[in-house]
């Protein structure tokens, strides 16, 4: 069977700085698989380059067994790290964004509605789609997100450390959110997160990053049994071990 | 060694200044063809009408009204001395039209437009709206660049043509209420005095310093760099880029249009 996702030898580095090492990876129709590693190992940039920001030097990626391109991106959903949001537009704009542009372009009236269909879904009240991205919490600011990344059922969606910056109560609630929603769409999904709670609530696959390679790749219910040093230490948070540390 | 240590400095600038040049002219081109590719953000391009055209115009209005009446009293001072203090609305209308109405309000908009663009699009930069809109599937350069720019080019005439009007009435109004000149002898001899090119050239410089202040506050803001200083670097660089070119784009107009 074809993977949705599908990454081989993928490299990239920043002049003498090589983050990503020959990264293989399969990501199957409706995996949610979480990606995890210390700080500066390059999740991020991994992310970047199967979105399209950023250009791989080498390697190839595929989305459904075809190269990715421009055109993949109408298939994807993304949730930016501090939800990026645009400033300059109402809530409901940034929701309905796709659908108020391109060629899906919808009436905006109709647009409006399938908005504040996504903020309920998130859990957000209809009043805030006239509300600046300003006016919103940190948390009512990752669920507009959220519902801009699902608003129009994208096949495929992306979290950037989807629970940063939030306390463990609302992290749980995005966490379930996100679980919950992505079952109901049956996208496939790579969420990049430290957050081990995130982990357990999203993941069906796991996938550590260190050193511009994946360490160790499994279901998220081999994670507590795995041996692999590495991923214990990242697991139990450890200061001593293989992953070397600033101190 | 250390002799040759200034020239390989200079060597570093010139390098660094033809390679700065060269991103510009490819941002420039790289702007310029999305601008005739579709999809064209009507939207976009009509807020950008309001916020760069419409809330300038007290700027520049301000500016060509004060400038007009100074003009005034220098022509008038300077002319005494032989005599010829009649050619006062005559000189008003040149100057304004010609030269001070485009500079004066390029360089006024570089200052309020130019630092608002490179504020604004950096900021996006940092917090990662660029990457949202390219996620959505819309390039920055169409969505961003491109209605800036057409606003920027379209609406800076329409000020110079607005700016000019009050630069004159400015003279005017100081001509006759301070140095004696009869409203309408003075009126007469700007309006018998001026050509149409007087004004045309003008608002063709217009056109082209609204090209550059739009193209320098994109240009700096979507190469800025991280944080709050990077932001803060693109805003000054904006600002003091679409300055400079205006100063350089003025001379080579004028010698383009006037010379022969």
């Amino acid at each position: 069977m074809t993977a949705k996702i599908a990454l081989k030898d993928l490299t990239k580095s920043f002049g003498s700085k090589h983050v990503l090492r020959g990264i293989t990876l399969d990501v199957g129709k409706s995996e949610s698989l979480v990606v995890i590693g210390g700080s500066g190992t390059g999740k991020s940039v991994l992310l970047k380059c199967i979105l399209g920001l950023i250009k791989p030097d080498g390697g190839s990626i595929q989305i459904d067994g075809q190269p990715a391109s421009i055109k993949s991106l109408e298939s994807f959903g993304m949730l930016f790290q501090g939800a990026a949001l645009f400033d300059s537009m109402p809530v409901w704009q940034n929701v309905a964004f796709r659908l108020l542009r391109g060629p899906s372009k919808l009436p905006r009236k109709e647009a409006r509605e399938i908005a504040i269909a996504k903020l309920q879904r998130v859990g957000l009240p209809p009043e805030t789609a006239d509300l600046y991205p300003s006016e919103l919490s940190g948390g009512m600011q990752k669920r507009a997100g959220l519902a801009r990344a699902i608003a129009a059922e994208p096949q495929i969606i992306f979290f950037d450390e989807p629970t940063t910056g939030l306390d463990p109560i609302m992290s749980g609630v995005i966490n379930d959110l996100i679980s919950e929603i992505v079952s109901e769409m049956g996208a496939t999904t790579i969420t990049i997160t430290h957050d081990m709670s995130s982990v357990r609530a999203i993941a069906t696959h796991v996938a550590m990053l260190h050193r511009g390679h994946i360490h160790w790749h499994g279901p998220v219910g081999d994670l507590d049994t795995a041996q692999d040093p590495h991923l214990r230490q990242f697991i139990s948070g450890a200061a001593q071990g293989p992953i070397e540390t600033l101190r | 060694m250390i002799l040759f240590a200034p020239f390989g400095a200079l060597g570093r600038t010139t390098l660094s200044l033809l390679a700065s040049i060269g991103q510009v002219a490819l941002f420039a081109l790289s702007a310029l063809r999305h601008l005739v590719t579709p999809p064209i953000y009507l939207r976009e391009i009509a807020q950008q009408f309001l916020t760069i055209g419409w809330l300038s115009l007290p700027v520049v209005g301000l500016t060509a009204l004060f400038t007009g009446g100074a003009l005034a009293l220098q022509i008038y001072a300077g002319g005494a001395r032989f005599n010829a203090e009649a050619v006062v609305p005559q000189i008003v209308a040149i100057g304004i039209t010609r030269e001070l109405g485009p500079v004066l309000g390029g360089l006024m908009v570089a200052g309020r437009v130019a630092s608002a663009i490179a504020a604004e699009i950096a900021t996006m930069k940092v917090t990662e709206q660029i990457d949202a809109l390219r996620t959505l599937s819309t390039d920055p350069m169409k969505y961003l660049t491109v209605p800036r720019l057409i606003a920027a080019t379209l609406s800076l005439p329409i000020l110079v043509a607005v700016g000019d009007s009050i630069g004159i009435f400015g003279g005017y109004l100081v001509s006759t209420t301070r140095l004696g000149f009869n409203e309408a002898a003075y009126l007469s001899n700007t309006t018998g005095f001026l050509e149409t090119w007087d004004v045309t050239s003008g608002l063709l410089k217009g056109a082209a310093f609204g090209f550059i202040v739009a193209l320098m506050g994109c240009f700096h803001g979507m190469n800025s760099g991280r944080g709050a200083r990077g932001v803060g670097r693109a805003t000054t660089q904006a600002v003091v880029s679409a300055s400079i070119l205006i100063l350089a784009a003025n001379y080579l107009l004028t010698e383009a249009f006037f010379s022969a």
